[in-house]
């Protein structure tokens, strides 16, 4: 997967059409086959992708929402494509940022006397270090005992989730309160807003972020052994590297990444550690990654893609009753037929090969 | 005596490739004949759509006169046709007679019938004077037997034209002479065969006809007795070939690169190399000879830092030092050409230029405060293509998409563009064709006259011959003997390879 795109990286300069045509293709099946689905519930499919399109992108209110719902999934997809480069499947994104709010949270509700830019600094940093301490486990274990990385983080996911659970209802809770929650961030680690809208600055985050691993992985040193230990970890032992290290820290890297993106969500839009805050958002992610073909500058299109589907289907439901948890599905479909259809050039390629023989032979 | 099979225009094309055009072979009965060709001339090809692991897109199959279509391996077997694989098929575990029941229904299904095959086999081992106990088990065999194994495995399903695709590629010389007597004692008693083989000693030695193969296609057909190995070999590259290089005198520095009582145990706890100490000055090859797997790879990773050793020391221009890093060692001015160019030599999705940085990317001018100097990588990718004679497009091209030649002159130049001290060379022609072969050999040549010392490790013991000023021999890890280039006889290599000691060849004169 993202076989194509990782081979033109490095400093090719090719620009890769099937990496972005692949993820077109899938869109468009995913949501020919939602429209079947939606058609057999009694309504128009168009009708409905309307809806859909309105109540996600048609107006700055409905667009806004879903800019908001963008940033977590972009900044997450960057954390899994991060370490995907070089192979490791990061399913623990979703236990990293669950670490990174708590992370978050501990600074975020004290030292209201720092001024706002290093406050949020800190709180990034700090939630990026939990997460990334928290990846380090897999990724040490991955690396120096050849334990599988999906399994391990998988499991953690289960560890961090809880451990959320415990934090709010125990240490971090609000006094008083009924619900298992933090009191709230301080004002200067809350996020500003832009535009007097929800959408807060950690759209620019990951936009500079995007950009920035976009760059790295074609041009720096360490860009090139991370893509080059994912292809062929041999290799790069015999040119010298520290493969172990190196793949190491690429999961802590990864970990860092995903605990700044919980930090984003804890001072951008929730304010406060809520339980549950964001089921799902790691392994969203994954998806994110993959449809964006492993490509920086795609996983906010592919972020922003999700995001819409997110935002839109609570419109689609109130109009159409086709119910939110359909657009789970064309996700998934989505994600199907973009890795079915990366397969699609070479089997046309071979048919058109044999058809060419019979011809000639 | 009749065609027992016959191939007629088989074609086969794979995406990108004709694997083989309009190609004929006649095999007569009770004859061997030989298949011969470079690596990548479509010999193995052939002989899948022949065994049915392919399909040929075009021409016929026939065996005894009848047309046959071959789906599978079954088919294959049915029709009596029997292939000797290169890497043998055995489980180790098993005896004799298991591994060749292995897939075959018994009489008394579902039970084993295992006295009745070891009695089959001992008759057939007797037929044959292959001298196989059927209760053997495989693992306690030496590679030659393993390999009679496989040939009884399919004289046990009443092959009558047996494949033997490179069948001496493990063997140590004596080995060979064994296996030539049983192929001669198989066509005597009615059986064809077909060998498959790049080698031209072998083709003369054993075959009655010969089919050469050349990009696929077939450049010519000749009965052995009419021909000579300078024929043979012009048609398979196509053009006249010069082994010979230029003798030149040493001209000796002084040690570059020495190993002191060095001993390697891999993980499994197997000691790979064993007390070894040598010393290779600059301006030498040191050529290491032996039959594949008898601790020269080890040595090689060993010396290069690639995998640890547990005693002994290795001393690197000087420096002794018992525990090694790669770049460490690189940054001394070694140069490692290993032994596979896609496990380990090549990152093979990446370009063409990115492999030839590989080692160097950290350093200046190709990086600076790493970030890639790209139009630095760019230039030096275009300048090894043409100094190195790669066959490509342009330096972006992914190395997947080059020959097995060009892949591996992308690895010369990236090891010898820096005139390392020292190079550790290991089978750098393993799998080329005859022009990369000499072109890789030249280099090597090249290297020790500008001099560097090079240690090279082959088991193709006409490269040993062709360009070490001294030879080594290893056998379990231990050399054998260190001889000067053309003080020993290929007989006595041979012995040494199968593990006699050289002082013992001496004292005892002939052996055997």
């Amino acid at each position: 997967m993202g076989e194509d795109n990782k081979k033109s990286l490095g400093f090719a300069s090719r620009i890769n059409w099937s990496g972005i045509v692949t993820p077109l293709i899938g869109i468009a099946l995913g949501l020919s086959v939602g429209a079947i689905f939606i058609w057999s519930q009694g309504v128009n499919p168009l009708h409905a992708y309307y809806y859909l399109l309105e109540g996600s992108l048609l107006s700055w209110a409905s667009l806004s929402g879903t800019l908001v719902k963008t940033v977590p999934l972009a900044l997450t997809g960057l954390a899994v494509l991060y370490s995907y480069k070089s192979e490791i499947f990061n399913i623990g994104a979703e236990g990293q940022v669950y670490m990174g709010a708590i992370g978050a949270t501990i600074i975020g509700i004290n030292f209201p006397n720092v001024p706002a830019p290093l406050h949020i600094l800190m709180v990034l940093v700090f939630a990026g270090i939990l997460g990334g301490a928290f990846a380090f486990i897999p990724g040490y274990l991955k690396a120096y005992k050849g334990i599988n990385e999906i399994v391990v983080t998988m499991l953690m996911n289960y560890i961090a989730l809880y451990f959320l659970s415990m934090i709010v209802q125990g240490p971090l809770k609000e006094p008083d309160s009924f619900f298992p929650r933090s009191v709230p961030l301080v004002d200067t680690a809350v996020l500003p807003k832009l535009f007097g809208s929800h959408l807060h600055i950690g759209i620019v985050f990951a936009v500079v972020l995007a950009i920035f691993l976009s760059w790295f992985f074609r041009r720096t040193t360490t860009g090139f052994k991370m893509i080059a230990a994912g292809h062929n970890p041999n290799a790069l032992h015999y040119a010298g590297v520290n493969v172990k290290m190196l793949l190491t820290k690429v999961m802590v890297v990864s970990g860092f990444i995903a605990g700044a993106a919980g930090a984003v969500e804890i001072m951008g839009v929730h304010g406060r550690l809520i339980e549950n805050f964001s089921i799902g958002l790691g392994y969203d992610a994954i998806a994110v990654a993959l449809l964006a073909n492993l490509s920086p500058l795609g996983v906010l299109l592919s972020a922003l893609f999700f995001g819409a589907l997110k935002t839109g289907a609570n419109s689609m439901q109130i109009s159409t009753g086709i119910p939110v948890s359909f657009v789970y599905m064309v996700q998934a479909m989505v994600i199907l037929f973009v890795v079915a259809s990366k397969e699609m050039p070479r089997i046309i390629a071979i048919y058109n090969k044999r058809r060419r023989v019979k011809k000639n032979g | 005596m009749g065609i027992v099979l016959e191939l007629e225009k088989i074609t086969k094309i794979f995406p990108k490739v004709i694997a083989n055009k309009d190609v004929d072979l006649k095999l007569e009965q009770g004859e061997v004949h030989a298949l011969l060709g470079e690596n990548g001339a479509g010999k193995s090809t052939l002989m899948n759509c022949l065994y049915g692991l392919y399909r040929q897109d075009g021409g016929k199959i026939y065996v005894r006169g009848e047309e046959v279509t071959i789906n599978n391996s079954d088919d294959a077997i049915k029709l009596g046709i029997g292939m000797v694989h290169q890497h043998f098929m055995l489980v180790p575990e098993l005896t004799v007679a298991e591994n060749i029941i292995l897939g075959l229904k018994s009489a008394k299904e579902p039970l084993l019938n295992l006295a009745a095959a070891e009695k089959k086999i001992k008759a057939l081992s007797d037929k044959y004077n292959f001298g196989i106990n059927p209760k053997d088990k495989v693992r306690t065999l030496p590679v030659g037997i393993q390999q009679r194994v496989e040939i009884l495995k399919v004289l046990y399903r009443e092959a009558d034209i047996l494949i033997l695709d490179e069948a001496t590629a493990v063997l140590t010389p004596q080995e060979v002479d064994e296996l030539f007597k049983v192929v001669k004692k198989l066509t005597k008693e009615g059986k064809s065969v077909l060998i498959i083989t790049h080698k031209l000693e072998e083709v003369m030695a054993l075959s009655n006809q010969v089919t050469v193969l050349r990009d696929g296609e077939v450049a010519g057909n000749v009965r052995t007795v009419d021909t000579n190995p300078t024929e043979l070999a012009n048609m398979m590259v196509g053009r006249e070939v010069l082994f010979e290089f230029e003798e030149k005198e040493m001209d000796l520095k002084e040690v570059y690169i020495e190993t002191k009582n060095l001993k390697v145990v891999d993980k499994k706890g197997v000691t790979r190399v064993n007390d070894l100490s040598m010393k290779i000055h600059g301006g030498e090859i040191l050529g290491i000879a032996g039959v594949d797997g008898n601790g020269q790879n080890e040595l090689a990773e060993a010396i290069t830092g690639m995998i640890p050793f547990q005693e002994g020391s290795v001393v690197i221009k000087g420096v002794e030092k018992t525990k090694l890093d790669v770049r460490d060692v690189y940054e001394q001015g070694v140069s490692h050409i290993p032994q596979d160019r896609h496990h380990t030599g090549l990152v093979l999705p990446m370009s063409i230029k990115e492999n030839l940085v590989l080692t160097d990317h950290y350093l200046e001018p190709y990086s600076n405060k790493g970030v890639f100097n790209k139009d630095v990588v760019d230039e030096h990718g275009a300048e090894m293509i043409e100094q190195y004679y790669i066959k490509a497009p342009d330096a972006g091209v992914p190395t997947r998409e080059l020959s097995g030649g060009n892949q591996q002159k992308i690895i010369l130049a990236r090891e010898l563009c820096r005139e390392p001290d020292i190079l550790v060379a290991v089978q750098p022609s393993r799998g080329l064709d005859i022009g990369a072969t000499e072109f890789v050999r030249q280099k090597l040549i090249d290297q020790r006259d500008r001099g560097a010392a090079v240690l090279l490790v082959s088991t193709e013991l006409e490269e040993i011959l062709q360009v070490s000023d001294r030879i080594a021999v290893m056998y379990e890890g231990e050399f054998m003997g260190v001889v000067k280039n053309g003080e020993a006889s290929i007989s006595e290599i041979g012995l040494m390879m199968a593990g006699t000691r050289r002082s013992n060849i001496e004292s005892q004169g002939e052996v055997e």
